[in-house]
């Protein structure tokens, strides 16, 4: 269900690496606890993150969730149809649901991230 | 956490539970989005058995519950409820509640979940001298609600009341698959529905009974998270958000609500010295004009001053927009009005706009 070439973290975001960059966006399990996403706020290109900083806000109907740039670097270019149709990210979280696209400032962050298996992993151990 | 007697059909519903003042209750099964929408083009079922019921008996139980609501109890028989409140001294909500009139000398108050121990001690201080007994009979009675365009379609196969000759806030005692009730024409979501008490001991025959009438017609279980964007849409108040003890009837735009030809009651004197000296602010309705959702207690801006908070605020799905309800002073209460929410450190635009937001459709 996750991705092989995917990484992830604990916050439930994933990676995928394209080149130089990294595409971004919440996990299936991110978006089923949030239920509805009715409102993305999304990072504005050009902003310069640090891994871990605030790079938005993904609204659903009852709450407002922080999303977490999983990387540092430069935001190159964001998902603008989760303006209009913010419910990509429920119906399909690790691909139309993207959030952004993030120049890699340092490559050795990756190691910092979890692989799909490990996720899964985690994920069980979220459950207990 | 307490449980309803209907946990087990949310369990296997599938449902999400949070806790809710004590309560472990379905926050959503299916999404909230498409509950609501249920509730709006067929049918929904709400679990509401948190919510409390108290009952005042005795020689003087209209007379007492006359002095602790400000809307007529007079006018009640055992076919009608009404909408009414707990008042302070000052005019302002205790909590706002339904009243039955059960039988001669006997009034149940259906009041909410957040507040049925503070309400049950309110009316226990305010007995002095009424001759009256007051119990405490939330844990006693399971509640459901059935909503929707088609839940008198639904409801009727299964009781031997005739639901069609209900008009809103009527009232009928009889029986649902057999299990002894009482029906009322009343609801909390601004669509046609029916709540249904009982104190049996076998309510889920009720809840299960309704859901498998309700398959072919789109009926839904929902959960809390849709009962508040209904209700919002609707504008019906919910305590502690849109009303409260520093807030009084007549700012909360409920004067409908105040009988005061019908004798004294808590609140009178200062409801009537308000009403003659005007209310300074007012409950409005708003929508957001630029991008965001406006939620409680972000900050309400006017003429770059934060003057108030939003009060309830979220995106409303049958609207499509961010929608919500502020305090605003009286002199900014027109239709039309623009002022600014802040969120996130951003003023967001925001208009204020005629109430109900939502109103169903009247059929023939």
């Amino acid at each position: 269900m996750y991705p092989d070439n995917y990484y992830f973290t604990k916050d439930h975001e994933w990676v995928k690496i394209d080149g130089d960059n990294a595409m971004v966006g919440i996990t299936d399990f991110a978006q089923k606890q949030l239920g509805d996403v009715v409102y993305v706020e999304l990072p504005q290109s050009g902003a310069q993150l640090e891994f871990h900083q605030s790079m938005g806000v993904i609204e659903s109907v009852k709450a407002v969730s922080d999303i977490f740039s999983p990387i540092s670097g430069e935001i190159i270019e964001t998902n603008d149809e989760l303006n209009d149709s913010p419910e990509l990210v429920n119906e399909d979280p690790h691909d139309k649901g993207w959030i952004a696209k993030i120049k890699i400032k340092d490559e050795t962050e990756l190691e910092k991230l979890m692989s799909a298996s490990e996720y899964e992993k985690f994920l069980e151990g979220l459950e207990e | 956490m307490k449980r309803t007697r209907l946990y087990v059909p949310h369990e296997i519903a599938g449902a999400k539970f949070v806790e809710f003042f004590g309560w472990e209750m379905p926050i959503e099964y299916y999404g909230i989005i498409q509950e609501h929408m249920a509730v709006r083009q067929h049918a929904g079922l709400f679990d509401v058995s948190h919510m409390g019921e108290i009952v005042i008996s005795g020689n003087h139980a209209l007379d007492f519950v006359q002095y602790l609501t400000p809307n007529n109890a007079g006018r009640l028989d055992a076919n009608k409820a009404q909408y009414s409140a707990l008042t302070t001294p000052q005019g302002t909500f205790v909590d706002d509640l339904l009243v039955y009139y059960l039988e001669e000398n006997v009034y149940l108050l259906v009041v909410n979940a957040a507040n049925t121990d503070k309400d049950f001690q309110w009316i226990l201080s305010h007995k002095q001298d009424f001759d009256v007994d007051v119990q405490n009979q939330s844990e006693d009675y399971t509640q459901v609600a059935l909503q929707g365009p088609e839940a008198q379609k639904i409801l009727q196969p299964l009781t031997e009341i005739e639901l069609e000759g209900m008009s809103s806030f009527a009232v009928e005692r009889g029986s649902v698959v057999g299990v002894e009730a009482i029906v009322s024409r009343t609801g909390y979501t601004g669509e046609d529905g029916f709540e249904i008490y009982t104190l049996a001991p076998d309510p889920e025959k009720i809840w299960d009974a309704i859901m498998e009438e309700g398959k072919t017609s789109g009926l839904l279980p929902i959960g809390l998270g849709a009962r508040d964007t209904l209700r919002l849409e609707a504008t019906l108040m919910l305590y502690g958000n849109d009303i409260d003890e520093n807030t009084t009837v007549l700012e909360a735009g409920l004067r409908w609500l105040i009988k005061f030809k019908k004798g004294d009651f808590l609140g009178r004197e200062a409801l009537i010295r308000q009403k003659k000296e005007g209310i300074l602010r007012k409950i409005v309705g708003f929508e957001l004009i630029g991008r965001g959702i406006a939620r409680p207690h972000y900050p309400v801006v006017v003429d770059d001053e934060k003057i108030a908070e939003v009060r309830s605020g979220s995106f409303s799905p049958f609207l499509q927009k961010s929608i919500g309800l502020t305090y605003l002073p009286i002199e900014h209460t027109e239709i039309g009005t623009e002022f600014a929410i802040e969120i996130r450190g951003k003023q967001i635009k925001a208009r204020v706009v005629s109430t109900p937001f939502y109103k169903k459709e009247e059929t023939q």
